[in-house]
């Protein structure tokens, strides 16, 4: 891939690149759910990462390999017992989160697999959302682009929401990104912040 | 004319390649001289780095690809998946199919005159691993002048081979397609081949293996255990949508004969093997599954089997494949991913079980053209 196609990739996805300003040169990564594989894509170009994808969907499969990247066919949902403990540096989830039934084993077996934990979902407290739950409709924005009818997304959450989490399944957050477009959001992330992207591992 | 090869890639010929060093099995039988036919499509390049061995399974052979001049309805096993911009394409890639040693397409096997006794091996043929095959297919690379092939490919017991490759010439091989295969069979799979080696070893034209000179064939027990095996290529789905109940007649006869439209088709897939296949090429190669086992020389660990290993990987397999699993596909997976091996895996939702490999499916296709246009890239024409 030609450094232009990584530019062009971090403009479309801001996630990207504060996943990869996370990531150390040559680490090894597993990226669940990992779509065309787009980022793995990026991390090995800037960041010369050993990566797998993991995806369930066919046209996703032959994208990733047309991608050039490593693509594990399996579903996510029935866990990762394919994988061994402690095999990877990082487990990426990336807008997937909010997306999948077993969240919480999910996680867990996300810091079993990885070293390090990383993910990014949309921000349900952001005050455009709140905004419409408050007008009385479900929010419809470049995050949450799916009508209340047609969405994947069986657990939205708040920042609020994803750090007490955290607190109650012993994992430590170790950086967090909040962002909206490509503007990083430092003040009232939880209200002006679109979408998330958390570091984590397990508590000590 | 040659019509329904006109998309395909046409005419092509065996060659035959001699071997006068002798070589040295597994089991430490020695075969002085053997010879191997093959065929090949497309062209090599300029630094013979396009090459792709296309390793054939049980009952395959060297003519992948193509027909024969005076034979057009004879096309390749795997024609459909080789050829002018096929998923394999010749365009690009320079492709050998070849019959394993063993065999009884041409190359040296059981049928084959020995050269002291001048009669044939028959049942002195030496018992052939996967790994005897791929040192004398390294022989024929050699020949070729070819150092490394870009891919080494095959189904079921042709993707053991391809494995096998990346174990015994780690730097030979850069790519493996590795499609409907395991690690190792299960007891299971084993009990299969060895209800059908009894078939033929019990059969009383049998004569030890040495039927050829006593002018009969073994045809009952090849009948057998062909049709056996031919149950277990198939899923269940296949079978009830293919057959069903239905009866040849329209009605129960109340008797031993060809009833149900199952047994017809199973009869008649037997006859037809037998009718050209090698008993003793058959016990054979269900040896050759049966033993390998690359883990069993690591303590029956097979990530520290694959340590050695240098290529990249994709593994295949198809959801309804009862025979050689997609759990067996992920053993291999979980191997090279433990040894960080480049491993790509796709599960291909498919009806035809075991036989899937073998059949046209559209994402089975765009996966493999996919990969193959990926190596494609990394080595020229």
């Amino acid at each position: 891939m030609s450094a232009h196609d990584s530019v062009e990739l971090a403009a479309a996805r801001p996630d990207f690149a504060a996943i990869a300003a996370w990531i150390p040169q040559g680490a090894s990564v597993l990226d669940l759910g990992c779509g065309d594989g787009s980022l793995l894509r990026y991390l090995k170009e800037t960041r010369n990462v050993r990566g797998y994808g993991v995806e369930i969907s066919d046209a996703n499969i032959v994208a990733c390999i047309r991608n050039g990247v490593n693509v594990i066919q399996s579903n996510l949902e029935s866990g990762l017992s394919g994988f061994e403990s402690n095999a990877f540096d990082y487990v990426l989830l990336s807008q997937t989160l909010q997306a999948t039934r077993h969240t919480e084993p999910l996680v867990q077996e996300m810091l079993r697999v990885g070293c390090e934990g990383i993910v990014s979902f949309p921000n349900f407290g952001y005050w455009r959302n709140r905004l419409n739950v408050l007008r009385g409709y479900m929010p419809v924005s470049d995050e949450l682009p799916y009508q209340w009818y047609d969405t994947p997304n069986v657990h939205l959450c708040t920042l609020h929401d994803f750090e007490t989490f955290c607190s109650g399944h012993r994992v430590e957050i170790l950086g967090r990104h909040v962002m909206t477009g490509k503007k990083e959001k430092n003040v009232l992330p939880n209200l002006l912040g679109s979408m998330a992207v958390y570091r984590f591992k397990r508590a000590a | 004319m040659v019509a329904s090869n006109s998309i395909g890639i046409g005419i092509v010929s065996a060659q035959r390649a001699i071997f006068d060093t002798p070589l040295t099995f597994r089991s430490g039988a020695v075969l002085p001289r053997y010879e191997l036919v093959y065929e090949t499509y497309g062209t090599l390049n300029a630094a013979k780095s396009n090459a792709i061995l296309v390793c054939h399974a049980l009952s395959g052979h060297h003519h992948v690809a193509g027909c024969y001049a005076d034979d057009t309805k004879n096309i390749g096993w795997w024609d459909n998946m080789i050829g002018p911009g096929k998923p394999v394409d010749t365009d690009k890639f320079f492709v050998i199919g070849l019959n394993n040693l063993g065999g009884c397409h041409g190359s040296t096997g059981p049928s084959s005159i020995a050269p002291k006794t001048g009669k044939p091996y028959g049942a002195s043929f030496p018992v052939v691993t996967v790994e005897d095959w791929v040192e004398s297919q390294a022989r024929l690379a050699d020949m070729l002048g070819i150092k490394q092939f870009a891919a080494v490919m095959g189904g079921s017991l042709g993707g053991m081979q391809a494995l096998q490759w990346s174990l015994s010439f780690p730097e030979r091989v850069r790519h493996v397609l590795a499609i409907a295969c395991a690690p190792h069979l299960t007891a299971e799979n084993i009990a299969f081949n060895d209800v059908a080696r009894n078939a033929i070893l019990t059969d009383p034209d049998f004569h030890g293996g040495n039927y050829y000179q006593h002018g009969v064939v073994p045809t009952r027990g090849l009948r057998l255990a062909r049709m056996l095996g031919h149950i277990t290529y198939l899923s269940d789905d296949a079978m009830a949508d293919k057959f069903g109940r239905s009866l040849r007649a329209g009605k129960l006869g109340y008797n031993y004969d060809i009833e149900f439209e199952i047994e017809s088709y199973l009869r008649y897939q037997g006859d037809k093997f037998a009718a050209y296949f090698d008993a003793n090429t058959y016990l054979l190669m269900t040896k050759a599954l049966d033993y390998f086992d690359p883990a069993r020389a690591c303590g029956d660990n097979l990530d520290k089997a694959f340590a050695a290993a240098r290529a990249d990987y994709l593994v295949l397999s198809f959801t309804t494949d009862w025979r050689f699993s997609p759990e067996r596909s992920r053993e291999i997976v979980n191997a090279l991913l433990h040894n960080r091996r480049n491993v790509s895996y796709a599960e291909i939702a498919s009806t035809h079980g075991h036989d899937s490999f073998l059949m046209q499916s559209e994402q089975y296709y765009d996966v493999m053209r996919t990969y193959l246009e990926r190596i494609a890239k990394e080595f020229p024409a």
